[in-house]
């Protein structure tokens, strides 16, 4: 173009180009490439198009494996978002004692997921775990927990869901906070219930919170690691293995950094698939015209 | 821990006086050049246990014999593996020193040509202490340390033998009588079992791919041979369907509940607890077992061999060795360390304070050695037979951990009724074609 010349700002941009370049842009690159390619550590890679692609659909535990993480997530993201909007609810009020309770309460969120982790792993075990001996003392009958592949997901989201409620919790009360209190005081001279305040008032006001919050717990969720892990390694079988369990074992333990990087290019398009459908509800509730989605 | 081992100076003075009397037969040589390297520095990797905490431990006196200075370092052992592994991929691993897990990676690493051949070290008085000689180390360990051209690439450092724990007061409780087969296993086990009292008859691991360390035990005494002349896996076949049905009727009959998820820490606790009478796994347990910080059952704990099968009584063997990347330009020095940390000295630690078995039978048949065993004697009597009766626990290939998966999610299956043969079958359709290509490659 004549005349054209760089905008003044570029040499501020250029750094931040170039990291993003170097820690984003080329990583993905080369994943891509690497994908394309059948490359076992030790040998060296040959080009094999999209063969890595076309063998996931068959790989029975791929295939398992993306349910799993489904399942997952979908419970990972629905309980705490429940049980999170109830505890913000109950320490919205005033109560004596309630900074106390709410500091006591956010404690799971600060712990080491392996460290809790191997806790649960005991507290799980069907001969000499306390949650069996809770059950026997009202009468209930012991559970295999994460020991039986039924109740393995289950189980394994009790754990998540007792870590993360907190963070639910934490972001909706930011929310029940900023809401103010005029809608609350015509609606009691109105002569709401409390249900009814909750529902068409506090509720579609904390919209926006809610949906930050589960895309938080989404994005957590899927790419949960750790806590599976440490707990079960996937198993039993591989009655809990999710796709970043099978692409650890593929990646780090067969090695087969080739068919693991079409994994990664996978997975990579289900989160951001999954977070696109979450923005694009949040655009849909903006804080202003949340009365009118209510 | 306590301080059981001997001093170094009497470490030197064993070492001379080995060599004054020659016990291993060989003539007396004059001791190694220990100085020779002074001011070389060492990278070491360890995973991280006993063996590695044994070495760091002790490291000073190395120095002080050699003048060489060690860097180590533990990680957790699945994490070393893999870092290793990518270390040597990229062709300038950082560290001399790999302590490297027999069972997993030796077909690996040979095919890979990662590691020094130490051979002619073995055989060079200016490197090697008289006492060290390759027939001093037991045959597994050979096995394990040399490639099918007879060079020894590493050096045994420590093995595990499978090994059956059992609950004295159980079966003093029952009248059962130490089983010495299978079948007798099955019959006490059927006997110990009391739900009602929440106490089983066997514990062992049945999550997928550790419950093969403890499933290979079943085949091996069922007869079962891992591959063929030609390389052809075997897992499949009749031996391997018997010794399924076997494990499947231990952890289904007469084990806790929820044993397909069980690792060796599930199955420990319910031991430890005197919740099952019975349990098969490594022999580093020992410790744990009799701590009364951790075990209710301490001083009450009988160790013996696995019991025979039906075609023999075999101990299915792990182990892990030190080996020297190719690329260390300090391989003389690397040897010197390697030598140190599989001493009669070193080895002695280990074996007293239970921490492992090591691959040498000079340590292991020295009266004097023995007597320092912290662990009770009939520990170390299971530990003396199973040497006798061991034999490879997992087949000597690259693609392992797969093996170890897929195979191994298919015995778990058995655990919830399906069938030993269908399983054995599927699985194997899927590990075939797995393990023809790594060996193409």
């Amino acid at each position: 173009m004549p005349g054209w010349r760089p905008p003044s700002y570029w040499p501020f941009v250029l750094p931040a180009l170039i990291v993003v370049l170097a820690v984003i842009i080329f990583p993905w690159a080369y994943t891509i490439w690497m994908s394309l390619h059948e490359w076992k550590v030790g040998s060296l890679p040959t080009f094999v198009g999209l063969a890595n692609y076309i063998r996931l659909p068959s790989d029975a535990r791929f295939v398992e494996s993306v349910w799993h993480t489904l399942v997952y997530t979908a419970l990972s993201v629905a309980l705490p978002l429940l049980l999170g909007t109830l505890a913000a609810v109950v320490f919205h009020a005033k109560f004596p004692m309630r900074g106390f309770l709410r500091g006591l309460f956010i404690l799971p969120m600060m712990a080491t997921p392996v460290a809790i982790a191997l806790v649960w792993t005991m507290m799980f075990h069907p001969q000499l775990g306390i949650l069996n001996y809770l059950l026997s003392l009202i009468g209930l009958p012991p559970q295999l927990w994460v020991f039986h592949p039924a109740t393995v997901i289950p189980s394994l989201v009790l754990v998540e869901t007792w870590q993360w409620t907190p963070l639910v919790m934490l972001i909706v009360l930011g929310g029940l906070a900023a809401i103010p209190a005029e809608p609350y005081e015509s609606a009691m001279i109105d002569g709401a219930t409390r249900w009814q305040i909750f529902r068409y008032i506090s509720l579609p006001l904390i919209m926006p919170f809610l949906i930050i919050a589960s895309m938080i717990r989404m994005i957590d969720a899927v790419k949960s690691f750790d806590i599976i892990f440490a707990i079960t390694q996937g198993g039993p079988g591989s009655a809990s293995e999710t796709i970043n369990l099978y692409l650890y074992s593929v990646a780090f333990v067969y090695y087969d950094v080739g068919y693991a990087s079409a994994i990664v290019v996978v997975f990579f398009a289900l989160i951001v698939a999954l977070a696109a459908a979450l923005l694009r509800l949040r655009q849909k509730t903006h804080w202003n015209d949340a009365g009118g989605v209510a | 821990m306590a301080h059981f081992g001997p001093t170094r100076r009497s470490l030197l003075q064993g070492t001379l006086a080995a060599s004054a009397l020659s016990l291993t037969g060989f003539p007396a040589h004059a001791e190694p050049q220990w100085k020779k390297y002074a001011g070389t520095k060492l990278e070491v990797i360890l995973a991280k246990g006993p063996r590695g905490d044994n070495l760091q431990k002790n490291i000073k006196e190395f120095t002080d014999l050699t003048g060489i200075q060690v860097e180590s370092e533990q990680i957790p052992e699945q994490q070393q593996r893999q870092k290793a592994v990518i270390e040597f991929t990229s062709g300038k691993p950082s560290f001399d020193v790999v302590h490297l897990s027999y069972h997993v990676q030796k077909r690996q690493f040979e095919k890979a040509g990662w590691l020094a051949d130490l051979s002619g070290f073995l055989k060079d008085p200016n490197l090697t202490a008289p006492d060290l000689v390759e027939s001093d180390f037991s045959a597994a360990g050979l096995q394990y340390a040399k490639n099918d051209k007879g060079q020894m690439h590493s050096l045994p450092w420590s093995v595990d033998y499978f090994i059956l724990y059992y609950n004295k007061e159980l079966f003093q409780k029952k009248g059962v009588a130490v089983p010495k087969t299978f079948d007798e296993m099955v019959t006490a086990a059927e006997t110990l079992t009391d739900p009602k009292e929440g106490t089983f008859g066997f514990v062992g691991r049945g999550l997928r791919n550790a419950n093969m360390t403890l499933w290979t035990n079943f085949f091996l005494n069922y007869g079962g041979e891992f591959l063929d002349a030609k390389g052809n896996i075997l897992t499949d076949g009749p031996e391997a369907i018997e010794a399924t049905k076997m494990y499947q009727r231990l952890l289904t009959k007469v084990a806790p509940p929820g044993v397909a998820g069980f690792n060796w820490m599930e199955s420990m606790a319910s031991f430890t607890q005197g919740r099952s009478a019975m349990w098969i796994d490594g022999v580093g347990w020992a410790p744990p077992l009799e701590d009364p910080a951790a075990s209710r059952i301490v001083g009450k704990v009988g160790y013996t061999m696995v019991p025979a099968g039906p075609k023999g009584q075999y101990s299915a063997t792990y182990g892990d060795g030190l080996g020297i990347a190719q690329t260390s330009k300090n391989k003389e020095a690397a040897y010197l360390l390697c030598q140190w940390a599989v001493s009669k000295a070193q080895g002695a630690r280990l074996l007293q304070a239970g921490g492992g078995v090591p691959f040498r039978n000079s340590i292991l048949n020295d009266a004097e050695v023995r007597k320092g065993v912290k662990m009770p004697q009939e520990w170390l009597q299971s530990v003396i037979d199973s040497a006798k009766i061991s034999k490879l626990g997992l087949p000597v290939i690259i693609p392992v951990a797969e093996f170890r998966d897929l195979v191994g999610a298919g015995v778990t299956a058995t655990l919830s009724g399906a069938d030993p043969a269908t399983e054995l079958k599927k699985a194997h359709e899927q590990f075939r074609p797995i393990l023809e290509r790594s060996e193409k490659a």
